[in-house]
């Protein structure tokens, strides 16, 4: 992965020094409270129901167990001893205490991490696949790609006071699974039909209250371009994107108002002047990027040994081979294989890890997989390159600790954001809802029946939880002061990217389990072979579905 | 008389603050951007800039005009960094001057994206405020400051 120099490590140093100065000057008074918001929340601190909520970046899901033992670290002594992964493969830490913060940022510099635009008006942690490096639909990595623009976005001067957040995704695979369509720039790695690698980019995709699908911009960008673009669509939204309405100031609604093919004119008129310009990348920090990123010392196994291995293994234990078959996926090197551990466990927090659950896992990739460990934009944690001669001995630790729940793409791998229970922005709470579907459906054979399906839960519109994109989405609404929630059908992330339809009037939390338990009869009844919940739901449409959710009580 | 941090120091403001209207501006006053259109000798000449107010207009003018102001009502309406930037990208040599309710703690990215003046709206702390341009001493991208990115200085890493 990525190793800071002198020049990084430099540069969080003094964001660590600004930022202590900052939170002094506000602690005496120095500073008044709508002036130090942005100032904290480029810092990651957002002031919360409960207490401040500290929230670490990871850039493109990325860490080593040394960063996983100081945020266990973190997490006990500044915290109550969990964190909580991100729906942008980012930590939260739920109770830290302001004046303590830049303690916190101090401890994170130590191991090269930051809090740095995590939050605030700016561009936010870049993400990508989660199998970036080991998935076998790659065209070319996407993490050198992330770290360009890691370092490009970090600090920068011109864009830290946007007319609102701003996210950017990269995909260098078959499959998308960084979900581009639904960013404000979502960038594809992309071969012409010389060979070399550019990008597509796709600008003016999201959530929240106005879900939109991204618009080409540019169908291929030679990858030197790639920063000056960037730059491009950035200056151009930062001086036309709209500041009188906070909910129309994303890029989508500027790209909607202009036209795509305005914005597109606009962009290039920009980018002339910045075209071919120092910031051009060169083949050199392409290489450097890229150099962090070569692949581990591979023991590279027979194919077909590699296989017979597995299932020799599986034949000895059928939990152990359901777990297999449900939490892990194919590496690209043979012998190895991709394991997620599955934060969704029923009872506990989507996404929610504890200190000694982050030290196990530590010394789990140390033994099993090079040291490092990946978040998901699922909310879960991955281990990319587990020999299939250890996934026993794993599979053994993390069932103890409670980590391997075989789970992993179904029904009560739940993305849900911490909702109501934490956070100040909530309608209603989204823990509780989550955790009754869960126990509703805590049939595992029922669950691997239903096949494939996210359940996507957000506590508010600002869609944390990826309702809109979730094959069933749940939204937490306010109703007279009353919590309620929408359901929405037919999302998905995927390339095939669709924004989720509203399925009808709103209902109660205690009515929750009985609604999406309808509405999986429903896919149940009206199936046909092997056909997947969204497939039934695109062949179908919604009014099946209406109709049976809101059919009086018979 | 009013004070400005300029070229990192403090200084005394000598220009005087812009009178909306259809006058021309006295000689040593600013000019709105509508007055300065009207100005038929541009040579030497100072403007206002307010958010909306695009420096494309100015572009043909870049190498007579003395002082371009550029507003920020509120200090969260970034517009004016950009403004900055295309015109000293485009060449404007001469002052270019923040002014209004900016913070110090912005001092940094606005010197970065080419200012050389700050006129903030409480002027009672400037000496304090000055520290703030310290901030930082490296940056990853090119900016005005430092027209080349970290990527094309970096020396080898120091174990």
């Amino acid at each position: 992965m990525y190793v800071y120099d002198q020049y990084d490590q430099k540069i969080i140093d003094e964001r660590v020094a600004q930022f202590r100065g900052q939170t002094a000057r506000f602690l005496a008074g120095k500073i008044s409270e709508s002036e130090f918001l942005p100032l904290r929340l480029q810092n990651g601190l957002y002031v919360q129901r409960q207490a401040p909520m500290l929230r670490i970046a990871v850039p493109y899901g990325l860490m080593n167990s040394r960063q996983l033992r100081k945020l266990a670290e973190i997490s006990r002594v500044y915290d109550k001893g969990y964190a909580h992964i991100s729906t942008r493969q980012n930590v939260q830490l739920n109770w830290p205490v302001l004046a303590e913060v830049p303690d916190i940022l101090a401890e994170l510099a130590s191991v090269q991490m930051h809090a740095i635009q995590t939050s605030g008006n700016c561009v936010r942690n870049t993400t990508t696949d989660q199998f970036a490096g080991v998935a076998c639909d790659e065209l070319e990595d996407p993490r050198p790609y992330c770290e360009i623009i890691r370092q490009w976005s970090t600090l920068h001067p011109e864009f830290a006071f946007l007319p609102r957040k701003f996210k950017i995704a990269v995909c260098g695979s078959a499959e998308d699974r960084a979900a581009i369509h639904l960013h404000d720039i979502g960038l594809e790695l992309l071969a012409n039909a010389q060979g070399e690698t550019g990008l597509k980019v796709l600008v003016g995709g999201g959530l929240g209250r106005t879900p939109a699908i991204g618009s080409v911009v540019c169908e291929w960008l030679d990858k030197k371009h790639m920063l000056t673009y960037l730059e491009a669509i950035l200056r151009v939204y930062n001086q036309h994107g709209r500041r009188d309405n906070k909910y129309k100031a994303r890029i989508k609604i500027l790209v909607k108002a202009m036209g795509v093919d305005a914005f597109r004119e606009a962009v290039e008129q920009e980018w002339q002047a910045l075209k071919d310009g120092p910031t051009t990348l060169t083949d050199a920090e392409f290489e450097r990027a890229r150099s962090f990123f070569d692949a581990p010392d591979y023991d590279s196994l027979d194919e077909t040994e590699a296989a017979s291995m597995l299932r020799a293994a599986c034949d000895r234990d059928a939990v152990f081979a359901n777990w297999v078959k449900r939490n892990t996926v194919e590496h690209r090197v043979p012998g190895y294989r991709i394991v997620t551990v599955s934060l969704k466990s029923t009872g506990y927090a989507p996404g929610d890890v504890t200190a000694e659950q982050l030290e196990l896992l530590a010394e789990l990739s140390d033994e099993y997989s090079f040291g490092e460990v990946r978040s998901t934009h699922q909310q879960n944690l991955v281990l990319a390159d587990v020999p299939i001669a250890q996934l026993g001995a794993l599979w053994q630790r993390l069932q103890a600790a409670g980590l391997a729940t075989p789970n992993i793409g179904y029904l009560t791998d739940v993305i849900c954001c911490p909702g109501g229970d934490y956070c100040s922005l909530a309608n209603a709470k989204s823990l509780p809802v989550a955790e009754a579907i869960q126990a509703r459906f805590d049939d595992l054979d029922y669950v691997y029946d239903l096949g494939p399906l996210e359940l996507n839960i957000s506590g508010c519109m600002n869609a944390c939880g990826h309702h809109h994109i979730g094959h069933i989405g749940i939204l937490g609404v306010d109703k007279k002061g009353e919590e309620y929630y929408q359901v929405c059908l037919g999302g998905s992330q995927a390339k095939d990217a669709a924004i989720a339809k509203i399925l009808g009037p709103s209902f109660k939390q205690n009515d929750m389990p009985d609604v999406v338990d309808k509405i999986l009869s429903t896919y149940v009844t009206l199936r046909q072979e092997e056909e997947s919940f969204l497939e039934t739901y695109r062949r179908v449409g919604i009014d099946p579905f209406k109709e049976r959710v809101y059919a009086p009580a018979d | 008389m009013p004070r400005l941090i300029k070229d990192g120091a403090i200084a005394v403001d000598t220009w005087l603050a812009p009178v909306p209207g259809n006058t021309p501006p006295a000689a040593g006053q600013l000019a709105t951007l509508e007055q300065w259109l009207e100005l038929a000798d541009k040579k030497g000449s100072a403007v206002l800039l307010e958010p909306g107010q695009q420096p494309d207009v100015l572009y043909d003018h870049l190498d007579e005009i003395a002082m371009i102001a550029i507003s920020f009502p509120v200090f969260t309406d970034g517009r004016g960094f950009s403004y900055a930037r295309r015109l000293r990208e485009r060449g404007f040599r001469g002052e270019l001057r923040a002014t209004g309710h900016f913070i110090r703690d912005q001092l940094t990215y606005l010197r970065r994206c080419g200012f050389n003046a700050f006129q903030m709206a409480d002027e009672s702390s400037l000496d304090e405020a000055m520290n703030s341009l310290g901030d930082f001493t490296e940056a990853y991208q090119a900016a005005d400051d430092q027209p080349l990115p970290l990527f094309r200085r970096r020396q080898p890493a120091v174990p």
